[in-house]
Formats: structure tokens, C-alpha cells, sequence
């Protein structure tokens, strides 16, 4: 199946896409901006974050909490996300209100400045330390997805840092931040609207020409420092950390080929064969042959700059110690890279993209987000289509091609959780070890 | 073209905010009911948007027919569906489906079991034969039993360290009484998983998972007559006659208010609820008490959400909803916030339930609600899986036929002197339980000093500290 895709850009730089679809009378839009916490400066990490809650704070015509109310006043439902290299912004509204939203978006994104005060900056800064708390500290496991990347990234590489951002760090953001965080980033030039479902294509473009149109473009995105990196971590990288936690969980990560690359698609079938659902490798050997395993699953980060990561994610059993499970992970991965994929594993990976591909194409958000995505990153949103085609040319040769050059020892870095007691016992002295490059069984 | 930053916005030309035009008619997906000779109820709603279908097949076998010291039977049994049958393992079963690109799913909640199966319409033929089998013949083997359990009991052991999980948990079994299949976990307490075997797992399926006793919703790109067709070849020949539904006690443990605390004493936050019981779900007042908690904590500018979150900062979230059930479920408000402002949150919480059983709520508050619902309403049904949920919530509970055409109409007509009446009659402050999960040492004073009511304070197991 493909989904009708078209394309434009706005005198001021802004990339539109749309795709159209009558099926119900919903329409959804989505906003990317190409901005996320890679782009921001030392002593502000958090900074990308917290500013995308300052944007649900009003804008020249809008009231501090307005958009919420206005969009789902419309019967709407809306959010925003902030990501390693994108912000975004998103609202699935019956379709007679997509002016409604066009509205609200081209306001903050030209007006935003007068509805600042630092008053309401103090307030969501408040708001985004209990989200720490909330997902990140209180949460078992919590902080692996700040732990992993930091592992996974060199110190001044820009993915290297927090996502959600350091308490200090988020104390010190400023009014002065917001301001200069705004004009750099916040410009039509830098962003992507996509609008998919109920809509009519030539009222659209005039409405948004209408809003977005007058919005100056910026002055140009600062660049990012030189992302790139080796293709292998050149080691095997450990961090064991003592959390409050029931069980020993390891994520076990690999750099891979960038999304988006002839390779990723291998990557992807591997990740998939590895651990994508119950019949994945890894649950039917961990979970239910050897029993080792309460759950077991990888993924891919699909990062287009610097480097993908491949990460294998496995919860113990209780009777498993921290090093036994890091030593199952292990062999089955070796066992991979050793004896290769069958043919009848690629296939079973390729009939669960299909059926997931298929799924997600029934709505509006998740058709205008995967526009969004292939707009920001590859200036080319037809991309959404070929996708399932990319991964049905996969062979299991291309599979077992990147499983020796990348799963072996030598592209390891692994975050291995482990139980209080356990690590009391075992005499770990500190919170956090880092055994550093080598082979052999954590510290 | 320079930036925008300074000045430039009294410049630049600024649109008034653009009115609506008419929204454009949406009905929920017709659907057909019929039935096999054998009993078998099928509803079946045909939607040609996309080659796909979401199968989803409700047994009459939930959690709340678990008996005394078996709690967790239901939820295993189900499980144990997808871990082999008579042809082949749990490994075997899950390959085949994977294979068809298809995805299955078995759980119990607290009043059925269902089993859910999502495939591309060329595969609807084999996903139909395999789920036949699963249903049909399943193995119970004692090795996958024994390993269900095992990861059962893996899961309490996560739960002690999970402050939501565990939030949640606590609410329910200091909230009902003892003998209420609610006050225990849906998928069973260590004890009653230990003692589970495969003879109870086999009796309990013999009872209960029998055709008359099943539903079957097929929602997506199929016509009726092939799914009847498809129905009878795989499941027209399954005799059998189940049981009844099971019932449980849905009374509180206590009329006046307690707080309970239990102890982890390292959290940075306090997990919080707050809440009593709430309705069954075929409540006649069951609109006006969707829309009177709509506006007190179930939207995002709801009462409490806009106090606690936008007001106070004291919190990334707080809302409160009923959990619906056949019988009286909770109604809670769930919010994490910092040790320090844990009394303060839960002040300003209670303060919202009282204002709005003292006030009517305003006008814009109640359309800002009936409009949201109303409006967001096809939203709530782009997928298969959507409308297969939405078709299951009105078998479980037997709602009318129409009750989705109805819906709309019945939530713009509900009044603010409704909201009213609703929140006097079923908001209860005298009965309001307060569970914390947190650092026990650093909010047990300050709660004390609220004078709530009585204050206990418990271990992650529930034991009196």
C-alpha cells in the first residue's frame, strides 16, 4: 500500500507535506522542528525540553494552558515530544477544525516572545524536575536512558548528554535562554508541517500560506559539531549500577549503521530477530527454553547522524545473578554472529513490518508523524512508502554481513543494572563502575 | 531575512483567531451480530479502509470468578492459551503466528478473558485456524505452567520496587474489603500463584471456555457472511456449556477516611491516591459522572491537573478517573509529587472534591468537557484494534445496540446542575482513602497534622510497619 504524498515549501522556508485521506472526518497535524537537546549548550542540558513546555504557555494571542484547552475544546487530542535531534508538536482534530490549529501553531512559532515571563518559567520548571522524578528516579531502572547514551556517546559528542536535563542545569535556564533558543531554532526554515486525513489540498495550502506565510525565516541553524563516529566502539565498554531494583537487567548496545543507509535495513532485521516479540531469539531461548529470563527484547534508536545503536534489553530472573545474565546475553549474540540468521527468521522479521506498517497507516497522527520524520531528516517524505519495500529486499546474507561486523566483542558497551544486596555482596564499591574496555565478566 | 526574536512581533501582521465551520457527520462503524448453532456470538463490523483485521474473542472468564485462594487462576489460564496445544509448544504456536506477520495476545482482566488477534486480510485464513486451535486445544503442560507462574512471581517481586505499580496496588486492597476479589492483585498474590496447578487450570478452562459462553468481534476488512463462514469451519463443532459469571463482594473495607503510607524510604517523590469506590459501569448516572470528572481530573485543564500542575508545580500530572468494571470499580486521583509537598498536593485535592460538590461547575467548564467528547469521538476509533475494544466494552457490559450512535447526543445533553447532582451523590469525602508510597520519615508528620484520619504506616508488602 501507499499513501498519496505531496509536497511544498513556503518562501520562508517552510517544508510542507500533506496526504490526504476522506475515510473519517479527522485530520491531524505535525510539526517538527529540527532542534532537540543535541543542539544545546554546555551547563543547559534539559534546555530543548523545557522549552517545549514553555510553548504550551501562550503565545501573542494565545493564554498560558490555551492551546490545551482550545484544541481539545475542538475534540482534539495534542502533545509535544523532545528528542536527541527534534521537537515536536502534534494535534489530531476533527477535521473542521484544522484552520483552528494551523492558527495556534503558526502563532507560537512567529509570536511566541510576548507570553514569556519568568514566572511561568519557574513553573514548568518545576513541572519538568517532578517529570525527572517521576521517570527517571523513581522509576526502577529509570535513569538507563540517560545512562546509555552517555556510555554509548564520547563526553563532547552532542548525543552524549542528558535528554531530560541535570537539576542544576535546568535551575540555571533563563529567560535570556528562551529568547536566543527561539530565534535560532524556532524558525519556518527549520521546521516540517505535515497535515494527513480529512482536508481538501488546495484550502489547506492557502491556509497555511495564509498563517506561516508571514513568519520571517531565521538566519540559519548553527551547526552541529562533526558527529562522526567509528563504526565499532573498538572494545567492550561496561557500567554496572547499583539501583533500586528487584532483578539484574542488562541493556547491551552496538553501534549500527544510521538510519536511513542500505545497512540500516539489516540492522533493523537483526535488532528484529534478536528481540522484536515472542518469537524473537532471545525470548525463546532466555525466556522460555533456559528459563533465565523474565523479558527480553531489542530495538533500534534510528538515529541519522553520529551513529545508530542497536541495544538488546534483558530482565533476569531472580535465581540469576548480574553476571550469569550478562554471560546468556552474550552467547546467544555469539551464537549469532557464529552460525549466522536462517532465511525463515528474515521472513518471519519482514511479515511483522508489513502487518505493524499496515496498522499504523490508519491514522491520521501516525501517517503525519512518519511524514515529519522522512521530511526532517532526508528532505524527502516518500520515503514513508518504500519503507516495508527496503525491508523486504533485505536477504539473510546482508543479515549475517552486518552481524560479523558488528556484534562481535569489539562494538560492545553493555549498562548492567544490578539489585542493592547483590551489589553490596559482590563489593562493588561506588554507584557507578566503569570497567572500561576489555573482555571478561563486569567488576 | 533576520531573526525574530526582539521587536519583530509588532511588526509582523497578526490573524484573529479563525472560527469553526460545521463538523462533517461521523457514525460509528455498523456492525452485525449473529450467532453459531453451537452458541458462539459473533459481532462482526465490516471496514474496508485497509487490508486488515483485528479478531478479538471474549470468554466469560475473568478474574473475579478466581475463588478464595486461587486468585491469579484466570489470568494464568489465559495466558496458558498461547503456550502450546495439542500440535505443538508455546515456541511452535508463537512462530506460526509471527510467521503470518499476525500478532496474538491472551489476558484476563477482571471480567473476561480475551484473546486478540491482528492480521492482514490475505492472512485471515490461517490467523482463523491457528486462533481455533489455541482455543481449542491447548496443552497445560506442566513445564509452561510452572514457568508462567515463576514469571508471575517475578513480576510481584518488580512490583516492590515499582512506586506506580505498587501505588496502585495498595489502593485497591486497603480500599476493598477482605473478602472482595478486588482488594487482591488481578493476576494473583504470591501465595495463591504458588499454589496454583495444572489439574485447577484445566478444570477452571473446561468450565468456563466453552462456545456459548464466548463472543467473537471481527472488525476490518471482511464481510459478515466470510467471517460466519470462517467461524463455523473453526469453531462450529466445539461443544461444551460454560458456567456463569462469577460475582464478587465490591464493598469497602472502611466508611470513614485512613491514609496509608507505606515505606520506601529513599523515594525522591511520593506516589499518591486518592479516591473511594467509584460505580458500576451500566450506572444510570454514568454520563454525568464521566463529564463531572472530566472537569475535576480527568483532562489535561481539569480542575486538579491545572491546581496541582500549572498552579503549584508540584507535579509533571495529576488526574483522576473511574476504573470502570461490571461491578464497582475505583474512582481515584493518582498524582507524584515531591516529599516535601506531598500534604500540601493532597490538601489541594481534597479541596477540589469538596468545591465541586458545593458549586455548580461553570458553563465553559462543562462544554469545554461535553465538547471534547463529543469532538474527539471518531478520533477515539481510527483502528481495528479501537473498534474491536469499543464492540468488547459493549459486550461485556451489555450495553444497547445503539449506545455509540446515542453517545454523542447523551454527553452534549448532560447539565451542569447534572454535574452537580453527581458529584453530591457520588464523590464521597467522608470515605476518601489516601494511599502514599514514599519516604515515610518525610511526609508522616505533615499528613498527621492534616487530621485526613487515622495514619498507618505499611512495608512494600503491606504489612503493618
Amino acid at each position: 500500500m501507499r499513501i498519496p504524498i505531496e509536497t511544498f515549501r513556503l518562501a520562508n522556508g517552510l517544508f510542507v507535506t500533506l496526504s490526504e485521506d476522506h475515510t473519517a472526518p479527522i485530520v491531524a497535524v505535525n510539526l517538527w522542528y529540527h532542534v532537540g537537546s543535541a543542539n544545546e549548550r554546555a551547563g543547559r542540558t534539559g534546555f530543548a525540553h523545557l522549552f517545549e513546555h514553555m510553548l504550551f504557555q501562550g503565545s501573542a494571542d494565545v493564554g498560558a494552558n490555551e492551546h490545551f484547552e482550545l484544541i481539545q475544546r475542538a475534540g482534539g487530542t495534542l502533545n509535544g515530544s523532545t528528542w536527541l535531534d527534534r521537537t515536536n508538536y502534534f494535534e489530531t482534530v476533527p477535521s473542521n477544525q484544522l484552520e483552528l490549529v494551523l492558527w495556534l501553531e503558526a502563532n507560537r512559532m512567529g509570536w511566541l516572545l510576548p507570553a514569556m515571563t519568568q514566572q511561568k518559567l519557574d513553573t514548568q520548571r518545576d513541572v519538568v524536575k517532578n517529570e525527572r522524578r517521576w521517570s527517571v528516579d523513581n522509576q526502577p531502572y529509570g535513569t538507563w536512558w540517560e545512562r546509555l547514551p552517555a556510555l554509548a556517546f564520547p563526553e563532547e559528542h552532542p548525543f552524549h548528554h542528558s535528554l531530560i536535563g541535570s537539576m542544576s542545569d535546568l535551575d540555571a535556564a533563563s529567560l535570556e535562554d528562551i529568547k536566543h533558543f527561539f530565534a535560532t531554532y524556532y524558525t519556518p526554515d527549520n521546521a516540517v508541517l505535515s497535515i494527513a486525513g480529512d482536508f481538501d489540498r488546495s484550502e489547506a495550502r492557502d491556509l497555511i500560506t495564509k498563517y506561516f506565510g508571514p513568519i520571517p525565516a531565521g538566519s540559519g541553524r548553527p551547526p552541529l559539531p562533526d558527529m562522526t563516529l567509528p563504526a565499532t566502539f573498538g572494545g567492550w565498554k561496561r557500567v554496572v549500577v547499583e539501583d533500586d531494583v528487584m532483578l539484574p537487567r542488562l541493556f547491551l548496545a552496538f553501534r549500527a549503521p544510521l538510519f536511513g543507509t542500505k545497512q540500516y535495513y539489516a540492522s533493523s532485521i537483526a535488532s528484529a530477530i534478536l528481540g522484536l516479540r515472542k518469537g524473537s531469539r532471545l525470548y525463546r531461548r532466555l525466556v522460555r527454553e533456559r528459563q533465565v529470563a523474565a523479558e527480553a527484547q531489542a530495538f533500534t534508536y534510528d538515529l541519522t547522524k553520529g551513529t545508530d545503536l542497536l541495544v538488546i534489553d534483558v530482565t533476569a530472573r531472580p535465581s540469576l545473578a548480574p553476571e550469569a545474565l550478562e554471560r546468556e546475553v552474550a552467547d546467544e549474540v555469539d551464537l549469532l554472529v557464529r552460525d549466522g540468521v536462517a532465511e525463515e527468521e528474515v521472513a518471519r522479521a519482514v511479515a511483522l513490518v508489513q502487518t505493524e506498517f499496515v496498522a499504523a497507516m490508519q491514522s491520521a497522527g501516525d501517517r503525519a508523524e512518519r511524514l515529519s520524520l522522512f521530511a526532517t531528516y532526508f528532505k524527502n517524505p516518500e520515503l514513508v512508502n518504500e519503507q516495508v519495500q527496503q525491508y523486504e529486499r533485505v536477504t539473510a546474507a546482508e543479515v549475517n554481513d552486518f552481524v560479523r561486523e558488528r556484534l562481535g566483542e569489539e562494538n560492545r558497551a553493555s549498562l548492567l543494572f544490578v539489585p542493592r544486596q547483590h551489589a553490596a555482596e559482590d563489593q562493588v564499591p561506588s554507584d557507578e563502575i566503569v570497567a572500561g574496555v576489555g573482555s571478561g565478566a563486569p567488576a | 531575512m533576520s531573526g525574530h526574536a526582539n521587536g519583530a512581533s509588532a511588526v509582523l501582521e497578526r490573524l484573529p483567531r479563525p472560527v469553526s465551520g460545521p463538523s462533517r457527520p461521523y457514525q460509528f462503524p455498523r456492525f452485525d451480530r449473529t450467532a453459531l448453532p453451537n452458541g458462539l456470538k459473533l459481532v462482526v463490523a465490516p471496514i474496508t479502509k485497509l487490508p486488515i483485521v483485528t479478531i478479538a474473542l471474549l470468554v466469560d472468564a475473568g478474574a473475579v470468578s478466581d475463588a478464595p485462594g486461587r486468585f491469579g487462576l484466570a489470568q494464568l489460564t489465559a495466558k496458558l492459551l498461547l503456550e502450546g496445544t495439542a500440535a505443538g509448544d508455546g515456541t511452535a504456536i508463537t512462530d506460526r503466528f509471527e510467521r503470518l506477520g499476525a500478532s496474538i495476545e491472551a489476558h484476563a482482566d477482571w471480567d473476561v478473558a480475551v484473546v486478540t488477534v491482528t492480521t492482514l486480510t490475505d492472512k485471515l485464513r490461517a490467523s482463523f485456524d491457528l486462533l481455533g486451535e489455541v482455543m481449542r486445544a491447548p496443552a497445560f503442560t506442566e513445564r509452561e505452567v510452572e514457568r508462567l507462574k515463576n514469571e508471575r512471581l517475578a513480576e510481584l517481586l518488580q512490583l516492590r520496587a515499582e512506586p506506580r505499580g505498587l501505588a496502585d496496588e495498595m489502593f485497591s486492597r486497603f480500599l476493598y474489603e477482605e473478602a472482595s476479589r478486588y482488594a487482591h492483585p488481578d493476576g494473583g498474590d504470591e501465595a495463591s500463584v504458588r499454589g496454583l496447578t495444572r489439574d485447577a487450570i484445566s478444570s477452571f478452562y473446561a468450565k468456563r471456555y466453552s462456545p456459548n459462553g464466548m463472543t467473537m468481534i471481527v472488525v476490518g476488512d471482511v464481510e459478515t457472511a466470510e467471517v460466519e463462514t470462517l467461524a463455523a469451519e473453526v469453531l462450529g463443532d466445539w461443544k461444551g456449556h460454560a458456567t456463569t459469571t462469577g460475582s464478587t463482594s465490591d464493598e469497602a473495607a472502611r466508611r470513614t477516611r485512613a491514609v496509608h503510607i507505606v515505606s520506601k524510604s529513599d523515594a525522591p517523590q511520593s506516589e499518591l491516591r486518592i479516591g473511594h469506590l467509584g460505580l458500576p459501569r451500566r450506572h444510570p448516572d454514568y454520563f454525568p459522572a464521566v463529564i463531572m470528572n472530566a472537569v475535576l481530573g480527568g483532562l489535561f485543564s481539569s480542575r486538579i491537573n491545572l491546581n496541582l500542575r500549572e498552579a503549584h508545580g508540584y507535579t509533571y500530572g495529576a488526574s483522576s478517573y473511574f476504573d470502570w468494571r461490571r461491578q464497582k470499580g475505583p474512582w481515584v486521583v493518582a498524582t507524584a509529587v515531591a516529599s516535601d509537598v506531598t500534604h500540601s498536593a493532597a490538601l489541594e485535592v481534597i479541596n477540589e472534591i469538596d468545591r465541586i460538590r458545593t458549586a455548580p461547575i461553570t458553563n465553559d467548564e462543562l462544554t469545554l468537557a461535553t465538547s471534547y467528547l463529543d469532538g474527539v469521538f471518531p478520533i477515539r476509533f481510527e483502528t481495528t484494534s479501537a473498534i474491536a475494544a469499543a464492540l468488547t466494552t459493549l459486550v461485556v457490559y451489555d450495553l444497547p445496540d445503539d449506545w455509540y450512535d446515542e453517545y454523542r447526543e447523551r454527553v452534549r445533553s448532560v447539565t451542569t446542575g447534572d454535574v452537580l447532582v453527581a458529584a453530591e451523590r457520588h464523590l464521597r469525602p467522608e470515605a476518601l482513602q489516601m494511599v502514599v508510597v514514599g519516604n515515610a520519615a518525610a511526609v508522616r508528620d505533615r499528613i498527621e497534622a492534616m487530621a485526613f484520619g487515622p495514619v498507618r504506616v505499611y512495608d512494600v508488602d503491606g504489612r503493618p510497619a
